[in-house]
């Protein structure tokens, strides 16, 4: 090692440089930022951000603006630190299938109990900046949420039962309820409906994107649905759960909370979905419920359920904006 | 006692990169949390200046 490399590191931890004196590289010095970053699941936290600023933004009342800011923020951390204590837990499993190899844990870049640490932190963090900003209801509906998706779904359901989806799913339906509970300081039914919107939603998003990435479930030992019951079976539930969401999506416009945009928008959008799932169901496939066509309509589906929820849930705002002037 | 890895320049480097890189976002952040809780003062204090009584 040249004395110039050995300058660079020692006056880097602020060590006196010698030419002499070892370098030390431990786990936590090959993370980056973009490392820290991913720990967050950056991606979930997209859908949950839009989620949660819907509800804060159809919610009946006034939030000045600095305030729905950090209630937002809140509410992306609590769901950056459970995708971290996520990360923490399934790291066994995070090793074996490929799409979570190269994850900052499995590949080695950050050690589990600081990612432990970091979960538990931004967790907390989050629930008190809450409550503090907003009020209490809020923050103990994002603690729930948060005490749900590690304890309910990551610890316990998702090794252990192919519904796990399906009562998982209530962790990610959760945001707009916080959202509308900063502003209101309270729970009524359209936070609900909005909340089994999301919940029935989860599982034909899920399970078709599981119909065509479940070898990585398989060889995990994850009992995600095709590996537990089978393609058929899947496809089956998926047009289920659809047929399940449609009418529900239409509740709020039925009992009065919104307008007409926001109706024609959901009937429009759910006979979209209906369609696809319907494709989906009806895929060419062998006896055993092999699709012939690279689940290419289960794909098309998965597509369509994220596209659907953001316009859905976009209906809704732009509806209360019509509705509000 | 384990032997510690020695580094090449190349690799010292890349690690101090990475290092101010960490740093930074750590700013940005601790930055960040700064303007919010004096703003979220700030309006808090405005709403109670406004309450009669």
């Amino acid at each position: 090692m040249t004395p110039a490399a050995h300058a660079v590191a020692a006056d880097d931890r602020g060590d006196i440089a010698s030419p002499l004196s070892p370098l030390s590289v431990a786990t936590d010095d090959i993370s980056t930022a973009r490392d820290w970053l991913m720990m967050l699941k950056p991606r979930v936290m997209t859908l949950v951000v839009y989620s949660g600023l819907a509800g804060l933004l159809v919610a009946p009342g006034h939030i000045h603006w600095v305030v729905a800011t950090a209630a937002i923020i809140c509410i992306a951390v609590a769901a950056g630190a459970s995708g971290a204590i996520n990360m923490w837990y399934d790291r066994d499993i995070d090793a074996i299938m490929r799409r979570t190899q190269k994850r900052p844990i499995p590949a080695g870049r950050i050690a589990p109990d600081e990612a432990l640490a970091y979960g538990i932190v931004l967790a907390v963090t989050s629930v008190l900046v809450m409550g503090l900003a907003t009020n209490w209801v809020a923050a103990a509906l994002l603690a729930g949420s948060i005490a749900f998706y590690v304890f309910i779904y990551t610890m316990w359901l998702k090794r252990r039962t192919p519904q796990n989806i399906v009562i998982g799913g209530a962790a990610g339906a959760f945001p707009p309820l916080i959202g509308w509970a900063a502003v209101t300081g309270d729970v009524t039914l359209m936070p609900w409906l909005l909340f089994g919107m999301i919940f029935l939603w989860t599982p034909p998003h899920f399970w078709a994107l599981s119909l065509f990435a479940h070898a990585d479930y398989e060889r995990a030992g994850v009992p995600m649905l095709p590996v537990v019951s089978g393609a058929k079976e899947t496809r089956r539930q998926v047009m289920l759960y659809t047929v399940a969401l449609v009418p529900f999506t239409l509740l709020p416009w039925l009992l009065g909370y919104t307008g007409l945009i926001y109706g024609i928008s959901a009937a429009v959008l759910g006979l979209g979905f209906l369609y696809s799932s319907w494709r989906c169901l009806n895929d060419k496939q062998d006896e055993a419920g092999v699709s012939l066509t690279k689940d290419a309509p289960a794909k098309s589906t998965f597509k369509y359920s994220i596209y659907y929820l953001f316009v859905l849930f976009g209906a809704l705002v732009v509806d209360w904006l019509v509705m509000a002037v | 006692m384990t032997e510690l890895p020695h580094l090449t320049l190349a690799e010292s480097q890349a690690l101090a990169k990475k290092r101010r890189g960490r740093n930074i976002a750590m700013l940005i952040a601790l930055v960040s949390l700064c303007v919010l809780f004096y703003a979220l003062a700030v309006v808090k204090l405005a709403g109670k200046m406004g309450t009669p009584g």
